[in-house]
């Protein structure tokens, strides 16, 4: 029994402390060392900050690279799904354009009411000047989604810029270093946005699932929300302005509701990235 | 001449092959989740470092395998030193598997492995949960563990292909 437990310290030791052929370090520094830093990270000390920024900017472009390959795949298989769907997707999108042309017309007469509506509450809602950036990396494991975009703090982009595909919300700058920053997107399971659903004016939030869908928390009126109810953003907290479309509600029972974003979260190129601010006249 | 320095150079990215697919996997995080399948992801890295530390542990020293670290913390926002702790702790659990082994067996160390990538997962993540309160979604984390131990039997596998073409008849072998 004390032979077995000596053999058992014996190796320990061994595998921890004794530094191998070739091994510049012993293990237990470098585990020492890793612990030194999640510490100092977790009290946001300076130097490892920096030394963060300084990474984030050599493996960013460094793992853009090294995506390529695995890029190419994954269009490729994307194409070939596409060519597959060819006509099917033809016929959807006719019926689509028959009943966004006969919208059209509505949508125009709601629009300049909007701007009349506004005027008269002196609410103006000003953006800031949109930046187009291209995704570099698109980070879709199951435990973190979130892309990595060629613009940063050089072309003034700051931490809680909405970022849009097309007109739609897509996600949030959440972290930004010299030239490159990091948005955080819907599907995350750590992303929250406070959200309306119309029609009805429900008021929610809406959560990330770590997958390509989200969901509703906190909401009053379940009966009250629809299939295909269209999710926007509410403006509360102040990040966002209000109105921006998200994506339609899919309800999975009486109290479940899915929502299934407008944009495709994993197959995002280029972005927007939009910072508004409210002024009162 | 040129043919004999063209060799070698071949042999000596060979011999670092496994450094170079480490540093590539951080990077890309090359774990198939583009094919959407549901719960379906792998942690490479993990089987990478296990097996080449138990086999070879000179071909994947230590500090490369912390600086890897650090660049999978950058590349999937975690924050710095939680992925490098995290493949320290594999290479110790490979180095402790390598000391008390006398007769290597495919099973031991397979089913070793489910024990390490275990213990060293809930470290990572109970990690993130309570100092960095980063919400997880535990039936992804289960399905990562349980892809990850069954992949680790054909991986290991193909790495020994690899190194038995590569790296026989050293005597560091």
């Amino acid at each position: 029994m004390a032979a077995s437990r000596d053999d058992f310290v014996i190796a320990i030791r061994s595998a921890f402390l004794k530094r191998d052929n070739q091994q510049r370090f012993s293990l237990i520094f470098l585990i020492i060392f890793s612990i030194l830093l999640i510490v100092l990270s977790r009290f946001n000390f300076s130097a490892i900050n920096y030394l963060k920024l300084s990474l984030n900017e050599v493996v960013y472009r460094a793992s853009f690279i090294a995506s390529i390959p695995e890029k190419q795949i994954q269009n490729s298989r994307i194409v070939i799904q596409d060519h597959f769907k060819l006509y099917s997707d033809y016929e959807a999108i006719k019926e689509n354009l028959k009943k966004l042309q006969s919208k059209e017309y509505n949508t125009k007469f709601i629009i300049e009411e909007n701007k009349r509506l506004r005027t008269l509450i002196d609410e103006y809602i000003n953006n800031s000047e949109e930046l187009i950036g291209k995704v570099l990396l698109d980070k879709n494991s199951p435990f973190l989604r979130s892309i990595i975009i060629n613009k940063g703090s050089k072309d003034n982009v700051e931490i809680g810029m909405a970022v849009l595909d097309k007109e739609y919300l897509v996600g949030k700058i959440v972290e930004v270093n010299y030239s490159t920053s990091r948005a955080l997107l819907l599907s995350d399971l750590n992303s929250k946005i406070p959200v309306s659903i119309e029609p009805g004016n429900i008021q929610s939030i809406l959560s990330g699932t770590g997958k390509n869908n989200g969901y509703l928390q906190y909401f009053k009126e379940a009966s009250s929300m629809n299939e295909d109810d269209v999710v926007y953003t509410s403006g509360s907290g102040g990040i966002f302005k209000s109105g921006i479309p998200i994506g339609k509600v899919k309800k999975l029972d009486q109290e479940n509701h899915s929502i299934i974003f407008f944009s495709d979260l994993s197959q995002l190129n280029f972005i927007k990235l939009v910072s508004f601010s409210t002024e009162k006249n | 001449m040129a043919i004999q320095s063209k060799t070698s150079a071949f042999k000596k990215i060979l011999n670092f092959g496994p450094l170079i697919l480490l540093y590539i996997s951080v990077m890309n995080e090359f774990d198939l989740n583009y094919l959407n399948y549901k719960y379906f992801s792998f942690n490479f890295p993990f089987i990478l470092i296990f097996y080449w530390s138990l086999k070879r542990a000179e071909t994947l020293s230590y500090g490369y395998i912390f600086i890897a670290g650090l660049f999978n913390d950058v590349v999937i926002g975690f924050p710095i030193g939680t992925s490098g702790l995290t493949y320290l702790l594999i290479c110790g659990f490979a180095a402790y598997l390598r000391n008390i082994t006398l007769r290597p067996n495919l099973i031991n160390e397979w089913l070793f492995f489910l024990f390490a990538i275990m213990v060293v997962t809930a470290i990572n993540y109970l990690m993130l949960i309570s100092f960095f309160l980063v919400e997880v979604n535990y039936y992804e984390i289960s399905a990562n563990i349980l892809f990850t131990f069954i992949l680790y039997y054909f991986f290991s596998y193909i790495f020994e292909t690899y190194k038995k073409l590569v790296f026989r008849g050293r005597s560091d072998d």
